[in-house]
């Protein structure tokens, strides 16, 4: 097998898509490089989705031009569809069907024969910790299983893309975990991963380079710790109880006082959020203070995006959108 | 994409959809205990009270029309099982998938017809039971089965159209609400030479009743009719209706399933 040439498996250039009053993606760019983990972040109505939609060849755009794989998503649409797997917001599994099935029900739609397809669910199957469920309705997965099992079926032939939308909405902390490690898998084994999100964190745990979405349109584009120095990254907050003074706090800790609040807050610096915060409760306990609440704060999407709002005093409607 | 690999698809989609039904049997099952309660329900309670023109007797002139009934009621099976797939992305991902987009429709119509060419068999053998004769010869009644499946080809592709198309909460039950009076306003269960002239021309040129009554004459049963168009022409407007019902499904079909996402 000759490597393929690194050409970027996806370059988009001024997508607009109108539905009825709304401009969903307002010239919208973007470019993903090869074997990275890329995040489209940002709130409801933002337009990720119609963004990978887009991409998938779901959805046609009004404007603009898209390159998928090498491939103009308008022009050939069946080249781009072999070149990626999908994973959309709904699950798009058959509750009916066994988790094998399901997946050999996919192979062979993308053309595997029937021996193939049936290998390479159990290679999948295998792989994602599945097996021991794999003869069993879908319908009586959790779901962090289901989620697991949908993008298995989006790997089924191996794709140089695949968009994962929202894959950890509604799960639990475990299924998240679950399919964290499973992306991280993916893209090991050499697949281009596009998700979008609406969590920093998520973005922060998986993602290369995340492109922050508005109203459509790119607001930021920057490596997650790039994107949470914007906001000067982790702080501890400190919360004194009644009987310490909230001034003798403050010269123990460093940081700023808000006496409203009783809160004491550190920003973590370049150390990071958990050294940080290990390096209070030390001093705490140093000192011998009394407080009620120490805990670690983490830049939120909210702030981010109200932040990087705010350095645009001309970008009115972003904020808008983004409150659809 | 060659011939060949969309036949494939859509088989491999038809093996899906009937795999359902192998799971989860109740909604044919229940669709087969409605037509034997209509069955029983105007053969036996309404039935003595109908005097058919021209004479003959109600339960083998009522018969067809049931197996015409159930062919039709077909589109609320499809449509609510392409509802369903839409609402749960299924359908994206079969749209995301580099296949053709027939391909799902087609594998979807051939498990349908499966299953109602089965439920047609098990009404067929309940009719025998409670006395309903064949009296034609074994190839007309060939004919009357092909025309009662071609009804539900038809119907099939309304169901496929409806179901991409009126995606909503309300939108099934507005269906299974509106085939009353069309099963109704049709020779299905009374002859309408017994209603009132505009009625009567409605229910003579409702797509089923042409498939009721070339039925019932191939079947060789009491028809009902004895003056009008399907006195001449049933066979011709069973094979005409489906036809034109298809001709204009198969297409907005096609392009609702392409539309899907913009």
């Amino acid at each position: 097998m000759t490597s393929p040439p690194p050409l970027s498996p996806l370059i988009a250039h001024g997508l607009r898509k109108r539905y009825g009053d709304t401009l969903a993606l307002d010239g919208f760019d973007l470019e993903v490089a090869p074997g990275t983990v890329h995040a489209l972040l940002g709130p409801n109505g933002a337009g990720k989705s119609t963004a990978v939609n887009t991409f998938a060849t779901l959805t046609r755009c009004d404007e603009g031009e898209a390159l998928v794989a090498g491939h103009d998503v308008r022009r050939s649409p069946r080249q781009v569809r072999a070149s990626i797997g999908l994973v959309g917001q709904a699950s798009a599994l058959d509750e009916v069907l066994f988790g094998r099935e399901n997946l050999v029900m996919f192979g062979r739609l993308h053309d595997l024969s029937k021996a193939a397809a049936r290998a390479r669910a159990d290679e999948l199957l295998t792989a994602f910790g599945l097996a021991d469920a794999a003869d069993r309705k879908v319908s009586t997965y959790s779901g962090g299983m289901r989620r697991r099992l949908d993008i298995a079926a989006g790997m089924l032939t191996r794709p140089r893309l695949l968009f994962l939308d929202e894959p950890t909405t509604g799960l639990d902390p475990r299924g998240r975990n679950e399919v964290w490690q499973m992306v991280r898998d993916v893209v090991a084994a050499g697949t281009t991963v596009l998700l979008t999100t609406q969590y920093l964190d998520e973005a922060d745990q998986l993602a290369d380079r995340v492109t922050v979405m508005g109203a459509g349109r790119v607001i930021a584009e920057d490596s997650p710790t790039g994107l949470k120095d914007l906001l000067g990254g982790d702080r501890v907050i400190v919360t004194a109880s009644a009987a310490t003074d909230l001034e003798r706090l403050r010269e123990v800790l460093g940081g700023v006082a808000d006496p409203e609040r009783r809160e004491v807050t550190v920003e973590a610096g370049a150390t990071g959020g958990s050294a940080a915060l290990i390096a209070a409760v030390r001093s705490l306990d140093a000192a011998g203070l009394d407080v009620d609440d120490v805990l670690l704060r983490r830049p939120t999407l909210d702030e981010v995006f109200l932040h990087l709002t705010e350095d645009q005093p001309d970008d009115q409607p972003a904020h808008e959108g983004a409150a659809r | 994409m060659t011939t060949a690999s969309m036949l494939r698809h859509s088989w491999v989609i038809t093996q899906r959809d009937l795999k359902h039904w192998q799971r989860e049997p109740w909604t044919p099952i229940f669709g087969i205990a409605f037509s034997i309660m209509l069955l029983l329900v105007f053969g036996y309670l309404f039935g003595g009270a109908i005097e058919l023109p021209g004479g003959g007797d109600y339960l083998p002139y009522l018969l067809p029309g049931m197996f015409a009934l159930s062919m039709m009621f077909g589109i609320e099976t499809t449509m609510s099982a392409v509802t369903a797939d839409s609402k749960k992305g299924v359908t994206d991902r079969f749209r995301s998938l580099p296949m053709s987009s027939v391909a799902v429709p087609l594998g979807r119509a051939a498990a349908d017809l499966t299953n109602s060419a089965l439920q047609l068999a098990v009404l067929m053998v309940g009719g025998l039971i409670v006395g309903w004769r064949i009296d034609g010869s074994a190839g007309a009644a060939l004919v009357a089965v092909a025309l009662l499946l071609w009804l539900r080809f038809a119907v099939l592709w309304l169901g496929i159209y409806l179901g991409l198309t009126f995606r909503g909460e309300g939108s099934l039950m507005a269906v299974q609400v509106l085939v009353w009076p069309v099963a109704f306003t049709s020779n299905l269960f009374v002859a309408p030479e017994t209603m009132p002239a505009w009625l009567e021309s409605l229910a003579q040129w409702n797509p089923v009743s042409a498939t009721a009554a070339a039925c019932r004459d191939l079947f060789g049963n009491p028809t009902g009719i004895t003056d009008g168009v399907l006195a001449d022409h049933a066979v011709l407007l069973a094979f005409a209706w489906p036809a034109a019902l298809t001709l204009v499904f198969v297409p907005l079909a096609a392009r609702a399933y392409r539309r899907l996402g913009s």
